[in-house]
């Protein structure tokens, strides 16, 4: 009943391809829209808690935030194009470091330009380690990307002229200024990092819909027939691993730049990519609203368990929360994916069918 | 979905709740610390003397000056990104917020020597961290005490020196760099590349991969170019691997040298009769009991809330995390002279910790004489002391075979200016005037 869509008919075209058909998703989408964008800011500025803090800014939405940009750039390539791969912390690298570049050796350049620059350069690598696709597939293309990881941690570590020949080989960024606005405070990065999302989000939305995205999912779905359509694996396979790779690149130069402000080739190890690979499986291949789900569950979750048992005013020692977090967490992920193979976004699917005929199920 | 409605709550609860610190207290010590995880047989002793010491003061003493000691632990897992997790949670808890940072890892350091400034939180980082931080000019809010790896770095060349019979000695000689390849292992060579141009010695850098179980090669390369010395900038699981290269390919053991990070117990001791002979250099203190350890024994150990093993109490890192903590309290304890005896603000702390001064009387009043020399932090000079010694692993324990020995300022001094003002720029910080700091 609450989720129907009895009496929505459509007229149009247009009211028929529209993002959300249902009046009910719109209706949410801008609840959710407004929650984030003057809903949260405002808290803050009232200072309810836990808005009032810096921490929830700081440490739980921006970095929520960053993956989920970085998950919904690995689920484009794996969960839309069906093409493996390992190296997602390799293409936030790049573009991590081919901002830190940009922004300091162009001093007049915004910051903001130097970020999508950094995500232009993720494109272009992805694009390269992306031809091996054409021949590759599989369990092999996986082994192919995990070479990229290899070799941008070896390069961001020991060429120097990528760290400008920081000592130490950690970089800062420079301060986030864009077009004038300095974000400095915890509110003004979050709705920074929260605007830079959506726009991204709305255009990967809008991709997967159209005439590429559809190639994509050919593609995905089984690659001979696909050719025998009409459709170039070249072109599909090589678009997917371009835009993939630069809302990583923007998720790497933002997780860089806003999230830590100083950052060495190991923040981008082999652990962040298979991190960003969990996201994606658990929140749901091919599913934009997974990206998010899947980021809450991986980030989010160990960060609430190593705190609940302290707000509980249980007196368990760090080391014991820290190893019972990562047994939770493990075991929680085998549940989910043994309940819900699909991710957590076939969760929301399945709930919005129940909500339909709720509350007379036949 | 039930499960999810739970899971939802639980954020909530785990959201709204501030999770009250440990102890009851008025003056919160936040701890980041690694239990777990690659390092945490370097790390677990290294936060047990942290919180021994702050318990001693609560236990012996009532706190500083009547004030009591809140504290709470993070963990990092040494990983940056978790390091930062922490410091958002802790920064603000208790009645005055965070008094000081000790990020304990180089990465979590940058990471927060980007941030702490603006939260007014002073950070101290005990022997490691940035090198130029020393340089109060511009690093208003670190202080790396009694240590940087810059002075680590001439402090082993010297050495090294006064093995081959004084500098002259040393052109020609060749030295290996085997260090971790990450921020860590990398930042002393500048000092290490300008003292080789300096004296003429051949220095060979040798990355090893993180976390350095992987060192054949490396060690392959040693035994072909047969150098002089080794020296040795590994962490954890790194350095009793190194050691038991070093004894596949022969290489003598007393010809590597380490730094202080890597010369405790957890660095030999699973190396077993390989470790025999193997040197490093001392964050001044080494292994060892005081009077303080007695009292840690007696008023924390007896009462139960001590999380140390026996032996573990003494020995270089528990020392050190014992160290860290009480230079953190000396710190309080001569802010609230100025101040006034009531819990400070970070900003209030970082005065204490510029104008922190221990001499010869409060050494022994505080029960750790012959662990350091008496030092005196200022504006200008964060670091406050350049000395170190050197020590030698006998199989069972640390034994001290140096005098101690001075860093050589003339070619440290302008480094760190040059590399303060630089970052300075880049960041366009206006330098202070450390004349007219009160």
């Amino acid at each position: 009943m609450i989720y129907s869509d009895e009496g929505q008919l459509k007229t149009t075209y247009a009211a028929d391809m529209v993002i959300f058909p249902l009046a009910q998703d719109r209706t949410l989408f801008a609840i959710l829209m407004l929650l984030a964008f003057v809903g949260i800011p405002a808290l803050a500025l009232a200072g309810i808690p836990p808005f009032h803090a810096d921490y929830i800014f700081k440490a739980i939405l921006t970095p929520f935030l960053i993956l989920s940009l970085a998950a919904l750039g690995l689920n484009i390539l794996v969960g839309y194009c069906g093409q493996i791969s390992l190296g997602a912390g390799a293409f936030m690298a790049v573009g991590a470091y081919a901002a830190f570049n940009f922004a300091s050796r162009i001093p007049e350049l915004p910051v903001l330009i130097a970020i999508l620059l950094g995500g232009g350069v993720a494109a272009a690598v992805g694009v390269c380690f992306g031809v091996p696709s054409l021949r590759i597939k599989g369990l092999y293309l996986a082994v192919a990307t995990l070479a990229a990881q290899f070799f941008f941690d070896w390069l961001f570590l020991r060429v120097r002229w990528f760290t400008q020949d920081s000592p130490s080989g950690s970089v800062s960024a420079p301060k986030l200024n864009v077009f004038g606005w300095h974000a400095d405070s915890a509110v003004e990065r979050y709705l920074l990092v929260l605007s830079i999302i959506v726009v991204l989000a709305a255009l990967a939305k809008n991709l997967v819909r159209s005439d590429i995205g559809r190639q994509w999912m050919a593609v995905r779905d089984m690659d001979l027939a696909a050719e025998i359509i009409g459709i170039r694996p070249v072109r599909a396979k090589l678009t997917a691993f371009a835009v993939s790779s630069f809302i990583i690149g923007v998720a790497g130069a933002l997780w860089a730049f806003v999230n830590l402000g100083s950052w060495e080739p190991s923040t981008f190890s082999i652990d962040r990519s298979l991190q960003i690979l969990f996201m994606v499986i658990v929140g749901g291949l091919g599913s934009i609203l997974g990206c998010f789900l899947g980021a809450a569950f991986v980030l989010l979750l160990p960060i609430m368990l190593d705190i609940v048992p302290g707000a509980l005013g249980m007196p368990l020692s760090t080391d014991t929360v820290s190893n019972m977090t990562m047994f939770l967490f493990g075991a929680l992920i085998v549940f989910f994916l043994v309940v819900e193979p699909h991710g957590l976004a076939r969760l929301w699917v399945i709930l919005k069918e129940k909500l339909k005929i709720w509350p007379f199920p036949y | 979905m039930k499960k999810l409605y739970l899971v939802g709550l639980a954020a909530a609860l785990a959201f709204s709740v501030d999770s009250p610190a440990r102890a009851d207290g008025d003056q919160f010590i936040p701890i980041l610390s690694y239990r777990t995880g690659p390092y945490a047989p370097n790390g677990i002793p290294y936060a047990n003397g942290f919180v021994d010491y702050l318990e001693l003061v609560n236990r012996r003493d009532g706190g500083v000056n009547g004030i009591k000691l809140a504290f709470e632990e993070c963990e990092t897992g040494y990983a940056t990104d978790r390091g930062v997790e922490c410091y958002e949670r802790l920064k603000g808890k208790g009645p005055t917020g965070a008094s000081f940072f000790n990020p304990l890892s180089t990465g979590i350091t940058f990471a927060l020597t980007e941030k702490a400034p603006a939260d007014k939180i002073p950070l101290i980082t005990f022997g490691y961290g940035r090198s130029e931080s020393r340089d109060g000019s511009v690093f208003r809010w670190s202080f790396p005490l009694l240590g940087t790896y810059w002075t680590a770095a001439d402090v082993i060349v010297q050495y090294i020196a006064s093995q081959v019979g004084g500098v002259e000695a040393l052109r020609g000689k060749k030295i290996v760099h085997l260090y971790l390849d990450s921020p860590y292992g990398k930042e002393p060579l500048p000092v290490l590349e300008a003292k080789a141009a300096k004296y003429g010695f051949s220095l060979t850098p040798m990355p090893v991969t993180a976390p350095g179980l992987e060192q054949k090669s490396q060690w392959l390369q040693i035994r072909q170019s047969k150098p002089d010395f080794v020296i040795l900038w590994g962490y954890g699981v790194m350095d009793p691997t190194a050691m038991q290269e070093a004894a596949a390919v022969n290489f003598p053991r007393d010809r590597i040298i380490g730094n202080w990070w890597a010369g405790a117990e957890p660095d030999v001791a699973p190396a077993g009769e390989q470790g025999i002979g193997y040197k490093a250099v001392m964050l001044q203190h080494g292994a060892g009991r005081g009077k303080v350890h007695a009292d840690v024994e007696k008023y924390v150990v007896t009462a139960g809330v001590s999380r140390s093993k026996p032996e573990e109490i003494g020995q270089v890192l528990y020392n050190r995390g014992l160290l860290n903590a009480m230079l953190g309290v000396e710190a309080i304890r001569t802010a609230q002279a100025k101040f006034g005896k009531r819990p400070l603000t970070g900003e209030e702390v970082r005065w204490g910790i510029e104008n922190l001064k221990l001499d010869e009387s409060r050494i022994a009043a505080l029960g750790i004489e012959g662990m350091i020399r008496p030092f005196q932090i200022s504006c200008a000079d964060h670091q406050g002391a350049g000395l170190s010694r050197v020590q030698q692993w006998d199989g069972k324990t640390w034994k001290v075979v140096s005098d101690w020995i001075q860093a050589d300022e003339s070619l440290l001094a302008p480094m760190v200016k040059a590399a303060a003002q630089k970052y300075g720029a880049d960041k366009s910080i206006p330098a202070f005037d450390c004349t007219k700091a009160q």
